[in-house]
């Protein structure tokens, strides 16, 4: 796993929990790894066991965990160029979900060997959609759940009022109903194609 | 003339085809503009103005008339801006022909992009994505350029992270690289835990003589391969527990356990010297160098630190130099008086 998904995991954690909660997950993997760098390799395994160390470390289920680190991804200050690349993908949120059959390969374009799951919208209706998540394709299963808290963000970021929910598949994938109450619900965030973040 | 297009027509099909485009009369004047092309005007409307009032035209070659402006048809125009921030902008020039129905008859549509001025124009002009065309890839740009530095700045701290990580494993090392004897501080780490066991140990200050004249001479390269014979020869002529530091460029400590007879330490420096002066080939070239040593012994003392033991090994180290190269002194009190050490004492300064 790209060593950038394991330091996000380490910085939601530090960034909500604080450092003994990191620590404490950190002992609980064993591995002589105190935190994790972002241009490196890390093998697959080692995400999964961390995810099962940190829920038990939080007492709480992998999948609520996994939502909430994407939330935090689109929502924190120190996450801010990751907001910013991702609203380059539409101008509105029905936009933005059309950009993100090809988000694997935006994220590619950025950083040559991050491999994020492949992942296919479906327009049911002008409102309905159906994002289907490939997990398996990084072995770690449910990364449809990050990808929901990460939805649920940017719909605030666009300022649109959606429904999400998980469905999971057969063979770790995922599938994420979206429903679109409200594309112009509030005023949303401001995107300035020009304010690049230093 | 129905089912022809008309100038109302060209326009709606170029607003949404080429944001920035502007069409031009037979005159050189703008009758219609995209959106985009409107807010390069400080005014924000360029309809009614001569193109060549806000464009300057700068290659193929410059342009003062619209005559000017068609012999250039067809090739790719570098064009600036009159007004600040004098941005440059690429286009492209194409005749409407003289009897067109399709725009003003003698006029052209000119397309306009910014190339690599995009990163500053988006600044400049509060560009938006509904400013490029949707086919544009300038949006793309904007991404990727964004992207590359996040990654850019990731790599870099990384680096940085790892540059410190190896600063800190060799200040943490204990070895000297090139000669492979211990540093300065494993050094510190040996006579703490000497003085702390109440080891009896004699410690020898060891300056290489007439080194820099072989590294002056020779090379670095010579003075390196000295420097390792040197290591080689100490560590031949002393006990396997004895401790050798390379403390600086040609200075040596080396410290001997168990040792408190100022016979033994003298024979010592004796038999090292005289190992040290024997030639060093490097080479067709032979090395000739010396030592002079200034030793201590921890016996000499009620309570011993190494930071007086070393200073007055120190002392002992250039009293043996001042007597000629080659030789070996023993540290004795009398040493530091001022007749045989030859120090000029400085007032002490009053502190501000």
């Amino acid at each position: 796993m790209h060593g950038l998904i394991n330091r996000s995991i380490e910085r939601f954690v530090h960034d909500t929990y604080g450092d003994n909660t990191w620590q404490d997950t950190m002992r609980r993997l064993d591995t002589g790894i105190a935190e994790f760098e972002p241009m490196l390799t890390y093998e697959d395994e080692l995400t999964v066991r961390l995810m099962k160390a940190l829920a038990h470390v939080l007492d709480r289920p992998e999948a609520d965990i996994l939502e909430d680190i994407g939330t935090y991804l689109v929502s924190h200050p120190s996450f801010e160029s990751l907001r910013r690349l991702l609203r380059f993908g539409g101008v509105t949120f029905v936009d933005f979900l059309h950009s993100l059959d090809d988000l694997p390969e935006r994220a590619r374009l950025a950083v040559s060997d991050l491999h994020l799951p492949g992942m296919e919208l479906r327009e049911i209706t002008s409102e309905y959609f159906c994002l289907t998540v490939h997990s398996e394709q990084i072995g770690m299963p449910g990364f449809g759940y990050a990808v929901m808290g990460l939805l649920r963000a940017m719909a605030d970021d666009y300022g649109a009022l959606v429904m999400l929910e998980v469905q999971e598949n057969q063979g770790w994938h995922e599938t994420i109903q979206i429903k679109l109450l409200e594309a112009a619900f509030a005023s949303g965030r401001d995107f300035d194609l020009g304010a690049r973040v230093g | 003339m129905t089912g022809m297009a008309d100038s109302t027509d060209i326009g709606r099909v170029m607003d949404g085809l080429c944001p920035m485009h502007a069409i031009l009369d037979a005159t050189g004047h703008i009758v219609h503009a995209g959106a985009s092309t409107h807010k390069l005007d400080p005014s924000g409307v360029v309809t009614g103005k001569r193109f060549l009032e806000i464009f300057e035209m700068k290659r193929p070659r410059s342009a003062t008339s619209m005559q000017d402006m068609m012999a250039m048809a067809g090739v790719k125009l570098h064009l600036q801006l009159r007004a600040a921030p004098r941005t440059g902008l690429k286009g492209i020039l194409i005749p409407l022909g003289q009897a067109s129905s399709f725009g003003p008859p003698g006029g052209a549509i000119v397309n306009l992009s910014f190339g690599i001025s995009i990163l500053e124009a988006v600044n400049d002009f509060s560009l938006t994505s509904a400013d490029f065309a949707a086919t544009d890839l300038a949006v793309e740009m904007l991404y990727l350029v964004e992207a590359k530095s996040a990654a850019m700045e990731a790599s870099r701290m990384l680096n940085l992270r790892l540059q410190g990580a190896k600063v800190a494993a060799e200040e943490q090392a204990f070895t000297d690289t090139l000669t492979g004897l211990r540093n300065r501080r494993a050094m510190d780490h040996v006579l703490n835990r000497m003085i702390d066991t109440r080891q009896n140990f004699a410690l020898m200050n060891l300056d290489l003589d007439y080194f820099k004249d072989v590294n002056d001479t020779l090379g670095h390269a010579a003075g390196d391969h000295v420097l390792q014979s040197v290591a080689h020869m100490m560590v031949s002529e002393t006990r396997s527990d004895d401790v050798i530091v390379r403390t600086g460029g040609d200075e040596f400590v080396l410290i001997f356990s168990r040792l408190k007879s100022r016979a033994r330490v003298a024979a010592i420096a004796n038999r090292l010297i005289a190992r040290l002066e024997e030639p060093i080939l490097f080479g067709d070239k032979e090395c000739r160098i010396s030592a002079s040593i200034g030793a201590t012994l921890s016996g000499d003392y009620t309570n011993p630190t190494f930071e007086q033991m070393l200073d007055d090994a120190d002392v002992a180290l250039y009293a043996a130099k001042r007597r000629g190269r080659g030789q070996h002194v023993l540290y004795e009190p009398a040493l530091r008086e001022p007749d045989e050490s030859e120090v000029v004492y400085m007032p002490e300064r009053r502190r501000g």
